[in-house]
């Protein structure tokens, strides 16, 4: 079974030797030509903001979207299976499916009423 | 359809054929990217009435070629507040889920190469699809982890886009091809492409003809929502907002330069053509050939197919550049509303629809014509009733405004005075101005009696004598020397 997957190891490895040999291969080809200036984060020719380590804070949009991702990804995940297999499963999974999407669709008008999916 | 590979026909080949293949699929990736490049610039260059590359190579197609191999011999920059390990590995978690992606399109049937019959696809599984989706979401991670690692304020914005807008985007990807499954009954990409072989013999009220068997035809909402959702997914115009140029400078790869820019760029379009090669397989038909051609019977046979498929998903490359040449960028808070307020729900909706649809013909035994009455009819009006209601609601404020501007407005404006301009010489003389002219409603309408004043050109000519020509609106030296300029 897991043989099917053998020739994606392949694969893998020659789109990983290409792109390694490009990022080591890259400083030794290039010129080098010294600037402090050069290696200082690039905004635009005004002085540089000092960045926080680990990037500091950022709006927390990102960490609800983050979730909210998580759980229609899981959504789908049952969904795949449940698509394949519906026409075997009959009325009683559409039914099962039904309720299933109804509950997160209840969640989903929560979120979307107390103006989750709002950006800004 | 004996050419038709299955499951079965896979994991079979001699090591050298899987070698091949390999090198076969890594090549064909970069030539596709090389070509889309160009291709791309050329045809935004012709909507822009311009040229577009035209000097490296035959007819500007070695441009890219050229383009890349200058960027090796660029300076390789590692920005001093860079988190090396990571700036210098971000480059390569991009690239390479973007070529393992592709390893699951079929290219075309089962062919003969150097006298062994294979499958023309690298690798097939019952969950084939999931390799693609699986992939574009590890995709993520690099562009993610470049921005974050460049240490610097751009990049760092525009990576935080980029994730938000891609993991919103394959929500609605994900949920746009759950109705292919339900069609094709297996998330294999050669089974799915076998789905779409065209025995579709449709029956509506004892009228037998044959269907459109491409799920694009079949399942337009879902090929709508796939189609959108892409466009986000791959970041490209007019929803390239992670490297939105007069925001974000660059966006996540503002500060990476030389060869570490080349492999994002490569991973931005060969993430283009699996998600084209994507659109192709799943709902135009995969290699099988469109319908004018497959009346020949040839068509879907030995190498043809891989023709066929090319041109496909050049098609849908064409349409990609065409929406970028055309459609002005979106606000950040405009799309992320679209995605998750239009695409999801209507993409839920419709799997829900679909499913119904197809379980109910199936247990009452209908036929396609009457499915299409009994079920369909019902199910559009019930979305179409409540569009109209969302739209009526969202609408409101709008039509409430409309309603008291009909009705004479509640507090008209006022005509705008203007502080007397301070005259400063007579070619300084303000014109006559007046307020902006408002209609009894509130709104600006242009002057009702505007009266057009005569062209100064034909005052001009008024003493001009009779037989004089006046042909030319320019005018001309006087043919008799003047009499004072004779004097002075």
């Amino acid at each position: 079974m897991l043989a099917t997957y053998a020739p994606l190891v392949g694969l893998f490895v020659l789109a990983a030797g290409f792109a390694l040999f490009s990022v080591t291969a890259a400083p030794f080809i290039g010129p080098r030509r010294y600037n402090s200036a050069k290696l200082e984060a690039y905004e635009c020719g005004i002085e540089p903001v000092d960045q926080p380590l680990s990037g500091g804070r950022f709006p927390i949009k990102y960490y609800l979207t983050a979730m909210l991702f998580i759980v229609f990804d899981i959504e789908i995940v049952f969904l795949y299976p449940w698509a394949v297999a519906n026409d075997q499963l009959g009325v009683f999974g559409l039914v099962e499916m039904v309720v299933f999407i109804a509950t997160v669709f209840i969640a989903y008008a929560y979120v979307w009423r107390r103006g989750g999916l709002e950006w800004d | 359809m004996n050419d038709s590979p299955t499951l079965a026909d896979f994991g079979q080949d001699v090591w050298w054929l899987v070698l091949i293949k390999i090198v076969g699929v890594f090549a064909l990736l970069v030539v596709m990217t090389l070509f889309a490049i160009v291709f791309e610039r050329k045809v935004v260059a012709r909507m822009q009435q311009r040229s577009g590359p035209n000097r490296v190579g035959p007819r500007g197609y070695l441009q890219s070629l050229a383009d890349g191999l200058k960027l090796a011999f660029k300076e390789d920059i590692m920005p001093a507040l860079a988190d090396r390990p990571v700036y210098f590995l971000a480059p390569v978690i991009a690239t390479i889920p973007a070529f393992l992606a592709f390893s699951v399109i079929p290219l075309g049937p089962e062919v003969s190469i150097l006298g062994q019959r294979t499958p023309l696809q690298l690798i097939d599984a019952p969950i084939g699809v999931l390799v693609v989706l699986a992939c574009s979401a590890m995709g993520v991670y690099g562009i993610v982890l470049g921005g974050w690692a460049s240490g610097s304020t751009y990049p760092l914005l525009g990576s935080l886009r980029s994730a938000a807008q891609m993991v919103s985007y394959e929500i609605a990807m994900g949920l746009s091809i759950v109705a292919v499954f339900l069609y094709a009954g297996t998330m294999s990409t050669s089974g799915i492409v076998a789905a779409q072989a065209g025995d579709n013999r449709l029956d509506f009220f004892g009228l037998q003809f044959d269907g459109p068997s491409w799920y694009a035809v079949l399942l337009p909402v879902s090929f709508i929502i796939y189609v959108i959702a892409v466009v986000g997914e791959t970041n490209r115009a007019p929803f390239d907002l992670p490297e939105a140029e007069s925001e974000l400078v660059g966006g996540f790869h503002t500060e990476y330069s030389s060869l570490k820019f080349a492999l994002f760029f490569l991973a931005e379009y060969v993430n283009m053509v699996t998600v084209s090669a994507l659109a192709a397989t799943l709902f135009l038909g995969g290699w099988r050939a469109p319908w004018p051609i497959s009346i020949w019977d040839g068509a879907n046979s030995g190498w043809w197919p891989l023709l066929w498929f090319l041109l496909k998903v050049v098609a849908a490359l064409f349409v990609f550049i065409w929406l970028r040449g055309t459609l002005p960028r979106l606000r950040y808070d405009q799309f992320m509303r679209f995605g998750w307020k239009v695409l999801v729900p209507t993409a839920l909706v419709w799997i829900l629809a679909v499913a119904t649809m197809r379980t109910v013909s199936r247990e009452a035994d209908l036929s396609s014509g009457e499915v299409a009455v009994y079920v369909g009819l019902p199910i559009a009006a019930v979305v179409l009733a409540v569009l109209l209601v969302a739209s009526r609601k969202s609408n409101e404020p709008t039509r409430i405004a409309a309603v008291a501007a009909a009705a004479g407005s509640t507090n008209p404006t006022e005509p705008e005075v203007l502080p007397p301009v301070r005259t400063g010489g007579a070619r300084h003389r303000p014109a006559q101005r007046s307020g902006p002219a408002r209609a009894e409603g509130g709104f600006p309408v242009p002057p009702m009696d505007l009266v057009v004043p005569p062209s100064p050109r034909l005052a001009s000519k008024e003493p001009v004598a009779a037989g004089a020509p006046v042909a030319s609106g320019r005018r001309r030296p006087s043919p008799t020397p003047r009499k004072d300029s004779d004097d002075a």
